[in-house]
C-alpha cells in the first residue's frame, strides 16, 4: 500500500546541507503495523513527516519515490496534499496533552474532521463520531462526547486522538511515539488498541518509537533506523530474535532487562563508532577525583541512613467554592522507608503516584505535613525550617530527570562545578576547585577540558554525567536520582546506568533511585518500594520482588512493562 | 573570542537582515554625532555669542540658503545642524539615563516578585498597576511640583534634566518588572535553580547569578523599545512645556519652538529635529525587532 523507495530528507542551513534521512525504503501493507524504531537524531519522525507531507521548512525531499496505492505523493500540489492529509493518511502525535485543542469540545472536533473531508451533515457526523468513540473503548460515548479534552484522562485522551485520526477511515496511520508519554498501564491498553484497528478495519500503521519493549509487542514489521539510514529491516520476530546488524545487537543488549539482573550493560562497540569515553582507570585526573572523593568520605560518620515514618505531605486543592476551603490534595500519605547505608532503594509508581514529590520533601523543597525524616540518627528538618548552612544540604545530592534543564545554560561547566565546592566552603582555593573539577570530570568520563564549555554543547548524555559530577563534587554520602536516564535514549542510559553503579560500589554511596521503569529498577537496587497514589504498597528486597511480587498492583505492573522476553520464547 | 563573536548566530541573522543593518547604521550615525556635537557641531547654540540676528531664519542650502548653515537657520540665527546635534545630546542623555534606572528598579522589583511570589509579589505588582495608570506627564508634574517645593528656588533650573530622567524612569519601570517576573517565574520552576536553593545558596545570589543571566534576552529587547519610549517622552514632555526650558534645547524643546514657524513658511525649524527624532526612534525600535526576533527561535 504505502512504498517507500531511496527516500531521502535534506534540510539546508547555514552551516551546509543537513542529510536527515538518507535512501530509506520501506512498504506496509494494510493492516501491517510497521516498526522504525531508533535513538534520538535516527531520522524517524522525519520519515513520517515527509510521508504525510509536513516536513518543517527548510526540510525538503531530496530524492526518492513515495507512493500510496496509485498516488504518487511528491507529484502532488499542495491543495491535493491538504485533501489528502486525514482523508487517506492520518498522524497521531506523541503528547495527548497538546494534540488536542483544550478549548473545543471532543464533539466538535471529531465533527469539524468529519464534516471538512466528507460531505454529510453534522447529525450524521455526530452518529460517526460517537460509534467511533464506542469502538476505540469509551464507556457512554455519546454523554461524554461533549465533555472537554481536560475531562479525560490521558490515556482516554490518546483514545480520542486516535479517534480523530480515525474518523476518515484513513488506509494508513502515522503513529509517532503514541504512548511515550503514558504509564505502562495505559500504554498496554492503547497498542492493544491499535493492534485491534489493524487487523479489524485493515489500517497500516507506521508506528515511530525509540522503545524495543512497544516493537516487540505488537508490530509486524520493523526498520531499525541510526543516523538517517537504516540498518536492519524484516519481520519483527526476526529482527529482534537474531539481530543481524551489530547495532541492533547493542540497542538491544543496551535494554534493561526485567528477567534478570545484569552487573554491567555490556556496551559493543559499532563500527565506524566514535569511541566512547569511559572512565579510564589509568588516568591520573580520574584517580585524583576518586582519591579526593574517598579522603572526604574518611571523615564522615559511616554512612548514615534514611529513615522516614509517617511522612505525608499535601497540597492545596482546586478552589471550587467561594466559602469553603477547598479539600487539601494528598500527594504523600503514611511512607514509612529506611535507606541502609550503601545500598541503592528503588522507588517505583506511576506518574502521580509521589516519587518526586518524595524526593522533593527530602531535600526540602516542598514541606511535609506530617511525619518524622531522620538522617544518620539526627532529626532532618522540614525544608521550611532547614537552615542554608544545615549540613544535610551538603550530604544529600540530587541528579534531576531533565538534563537539559538542571545545569544553569549561561554558566561554563567549570563554574557549575566549582559552586558545590565554594558553596559548602570544602576548597577555598578557585586553583585547587579547578583542578578538583576537571579531575570530577575524568571520573565521570568526560574530557577535562569540558570544563572551559557550555552545557549546550554537550548531548543529554553527557549533561547528566555533568550532573553527576556536579553532585559528587559536594562529597555526598547520599544521593538521590530522580528518573536520572528517562530522558536519554538507550545506550546512553546505559552509559549513565553502568556510571551510577561503578560510583556506587566505589565510594559505597546510598541511593535513593526513582523510576517508572520496573527493568531499570531492577537494574540498580537493592530494595524497592512500589508508590501507588501517595501511598506505599509493596516495599522489600528486590530479588524476592521481582521473582515474587506479592501486591495484586505489583503483579499488575511487572506483567504490563513491556519486555524482550516474550519475543526470545517465541523465536 | 572576536571571531566566535563574528561566527554566533545572532551575527550571522543580523548581517542577513537589510532592516536590521540600516537601523544599526542610522542609529549609530546619529549615537556617533549627538555624542561627539562638541567637535561636529559647526557652532555652540547654548554660546549666545557666536550666532548672529541678521543670519535669522535662513532657509537649507538647497533652497537658497547659507553654505555655512546646511539646514538652514533660526529666528535667533541659531544653526540648525548644530541645535539638533546637541538637542539630540541632551535627549539621548535623559533616555539613556532613564532608561538605565527604570532596567536596574524594574528587573530588581520583577526578579525578586516572581522569585518570592505571594503576598510580596501581589503587594509590588498592584503598586506598578497604579503606576501604569498614571500618565507619564502627571508623574512628571507630580515630581516637578514637589521638587520645586523642597528645593531652593536657585537650584530649579539645574534640577530640570533630573526630574524628567526620573519622571520617565518612573513611568517605564513598570515594562521592565512585569517582563523580569514573569521570566523569573519561568525559571524558577527549573532544575537548575531548585538544585541552587537545595544546595542552600542566598536566595539574592539565585536571583542574581543564576536566574538573571537567563532572562536577560527578553529584558534587553525591552531595552531598547523602552529607550525609543524614554527619548520619544522627554520629547513630548518638553514640547507641552513641563521639560527643559527653551534655552537648553532638546529635541522636543527643538520641536515647540519650530512649531511658532510652522505657518509662517520656515518649514525646515519644525521639520528638521522632527525627522531626526523620527528617525532615531524608528531605527531604534527595529533594532528591538530583530533583537526580539533573535530571541524568539519561534518567530525565524
Amino acid at each position: 500500500m504505502l512504498v517507500v523507495e531511496n527516500l531521502t530528507v535534506e534540510f539546508p542551513g547555514r552551516h551546509g546541507v543537513f542529510t536527515a534521512v538518507e535512501g530509506v525504503s520501506m512498504t506496509v501493507a494494510p493492516g501491517e503495523i510497521h516498526g522504525l524504531v531508533g535513538e534520538s537524531g535516527a531520522g524517524k519522525s522525519t520519515i513520517g513527516a515527509a510521508v504525510i507531507g509536513l516536513l518543517q521548512p527548510p526540510g525538503r525531499i531530496a530524492a526518492g519515490r513515495l507512493r500510496l496505492g496509485q498516488t504518487d505523493l511528491r507529484a502532488l500540489s499542495p491543495a491535493q496534499a491538504h485533501r489528502i492529509r486525514g482523508k487517506r493518511i492520518s498522524m497521531i502525535f506523541q503528547d495527548p496533552q497538546t494534540s488536542l485543542n483544550p478549548l473545543m469540545t471532543i464533539e466538535d472536533q471529531l465533527i469539524e474532521t468529519i464534516v471538512a473531508h466528507e460531505d454529510i451533515g453534522t447529525a450524521a457526523a455526530r452518529a460517526r463520531a460517537i460509534a467511533l468513540l464506542e469502538e476505540i473503548g469509551i464507556e457512554n460515548a455519546a454523554s461524554r462526547i461533549g465533555a472537554f479534552p481536560h475531562q479525560f484522562s490521558g490515556g482516554m485522551r490518546q483514545r480520542v486522538v486516535i479517534a480523530l485520526a480515525l474518523c476518515t477511515n484513513p488506509e494508513l496511520i502515522i503513529a509517532d511515539e503514541p504512548t511515550t508519554a503514558l504509564d505502562v498501564a495505559v500504554q498496554s491498553q492503547v497498542l492493544a488498541l491499535l493492534r485491534r484497528l489493524a487487523d479489524t478495519r485493515g489500517i497500516g500503521f507506521i508506528l515511530i518509537t525509540h522503545d524495543i519493549g512497544v516493537i516487540a509487542q505488537i508490530t509486524d514489521r520493523v526498520t531499525v533506523l541510526r543516523g538517517g539510514r537504516v540498518m536492519e529491516a524484516g519481520p519483527t520476530a526476526q529482527v529482534l530474535g537474531r539481530p543481524g546488524h551489530p547495532y541492533t545487537r547493542a540497542l538491544m543488549a543496551a535494554v534493561p532487562r526485567l528477567d534478570r539482573r545484569l552487573e554491567r550493560f555490556l556496551l559493543p562497540a559499532v563500527e565506524g563508532d566514535a569511541p566512547v569515553a569511559v572512565p579510564v582507570a589509568g588516568e591520573a585526573g580520574a584517580d585524583y577525583a576518586a582519591e579526593w572523593l574517598l579522603s572526604g568520605l574518611r571523615h564522615a560518620d559511616a554512612g548514615p541512613a534514611l529513615e522516614i515514618d509517617g511522612l505525608a505531605v499535601r497540597f492545596k486543592g482546586t478552589r471550587t467554592s467561594l466559602f469553603h476551603a477547598p479539600p487539601p490534595y494528598v500527594a504523600l500519605s503514611d511512607i514509612r522507608l529506611t535507606v541502609q547505608p550503601g545500598t541503592v532503594l528503588g522507588v517505583v509508581g506511576e506518574s502521580g503516584s509521589g516519587k518526586s514529590t518524595l524526593a522533593r520533601a527530602i531535600v526540602g523543597l516542598v514541606n511535609p505535613a506530617a511525619g518524622e525524616m531522620r538522617f544518620g540518627g539526627a532529626a532532618l528538618p522540614y525544608g521550611r525550617v532547614r537552615g542554608r548552612r544545615h549540613p544535610v544540604r551538603r550530604a544529600i545530592q540530587m541528579v534531576f530527570q531533565d538534563p537539559y534543564s538542571s545545569l544553569n545554560s549561561r554558566h561554563r561547566i567549570g563554574d557549575i562545578l566549582a559552586e558545590p565546592l565554594m558553596v559548602y566552603g570544602i576548597e577555598r582555593d578557585p586553583a585547587e576547585r579547578r583542578r578538583i573539577a576537571r579531575a570530577m570530570l575524568a571520573l565521570v568520563g568526560l574530557a577535562p577540558d569540558a570544563i572551559e564549555r557550555y552545557p549546550h554543547q554537550f548531548s543529554g548524555g553527557q549533561r547528566q554525567r555533568i550532573a553527576v559530577a556536579r553532585a559528587l563534587l559536594a562529597r555526598p554520602s547520599f544521593l538521590i536520582c530522580d528518573e536520572p536516564t528517562s530522558a536519554l535514549d538507550v545506550s546512553i542510559q546505559a552509559q549513565v546506568l553502568n556510571l551510577l553503579k561503578d560510583l556506587q560500589s566505589r565510594f559505597g554511596l546510598t541511593i535513593l533511585f526513582i523510576s517508572h521503569n520496573l527493568a531499570v529498577v531492577r537494574q540498580m537496587a537493592d530494595d524497592v518500594v512500589v508508590l501507588k497514589a501517595g501511598r506505599i504498597v509493596e516495599a522489600g528486597p528486590s530479588e524476592a520482588f521481582f521473582a515474587a511480587p506479592s501486591h495484586p498492583y505489583s503483579v499488575e505492573l511487572l506483567r504490563l512493562t513491556p519486555s524482550l522476553a516474550l519475543l526470545e520464547g517465541a523465536a | 573570542m572576536l571571531a566566535r563573536l563574528w561566527q554566533s548566530d545572532g551575527l550571522w541573522l543580523f548581517r542577513r537582515s537589510p532592516a536590521a543593518l540600516l537601523a544599526a547604521l542610522v542609529a549609530v550615525l546619529m549615537l556617533g554625532g549627538a555624542v561627539l556635537a562638541p567637535w561636529l557641531a559647526p557652532s555652540n547654540p547654548y554660546d549666545l555669542t557666536t550666532f548672529d540676528l541678521f543670519d535669522g531664519l535662513l532657509p537649507p542650502i538647497w533652497q537658497g540658503g547659507d553654505a555655512r548653515f546646511v539646514l538652514g537657520t533660526d529666528d535667533q540665527g541659531r544653526d540648525m545642524v548644530s541645535a539638533i546635534l546637541y538637542g539630540a545630546r541632551l535627549s539621548l542623555l535623559i533616555g539613556f539615563s532613564a532608561m538605565a534606572i527604570a532596567t536596574v528598579l524594574g528587573v530588581s522589583i520583577g526578579v525578586a516578585a516572581g522569585y518570592w511570589g505571594g503576598r510580596f509579589d501581589a503587594v509590588v505588582m498592584r503598586i506598578a498597576d497604579v503606576q501604569l495608570a498614571l500618565p507619564a506627564i502627571l508623574t512628571a508634574l507630580l515630581i516637578d511640583g514637589i521638587a520645586r517645593g523642597l528645593l531652593p528656588r536657585e537650584m530649579h533650573d539645574d534640577l530640570r534634566v533630573s526630574v524628567l530622567v526620573l519622571a520617565i524612569a518612573l513611568s517605564l519601570w513598570v515594562n521592565f518588572a512585569r517582563t523580569a517576573r514573569a521570566s523569573t517565574f519561568v525559571e524558577r520552576r527549573k532544575d537548575y535553580v531548585e538544585a541552587a536553593i537545595i544546595m542552600g545558596q542566598h536566595p539574592l545570589r539565585i536571583m542574581a547569578r543564576h536566574i538573571l543571566p537567563n532572562i536577560l534576552g527578553p529584558l534587553l529587547v525591552i531595552m531598547t523599545v523602552d529607550l525609543a519610549a524614554a527619548i520619544l517622552l522627554e520629547a513630548t514632555l518638553s514640547f507641552l512645556g513641563i521639560g527643559l526650558p527653551a534655552d537648553s534645547p532638546s529635541l522636543g524643546t527643538l520641536i515647540r519652538i519650530g512649531m511658532q514657524f510652522l505657518l509662517s513658511g520656515e518649514w525646515w525649524i519644525l521639520w528638521m529635529p522632527t525627522l531626526f527624532l523620527v528617525a532615531l526612534v524608528v531605527s531604534i525600535n527595529l533594532l528591538g525587532d530583530f533583537l526580539r526576533d533573535v530571541f524568539n527561535p519561534r518567530l525565524r
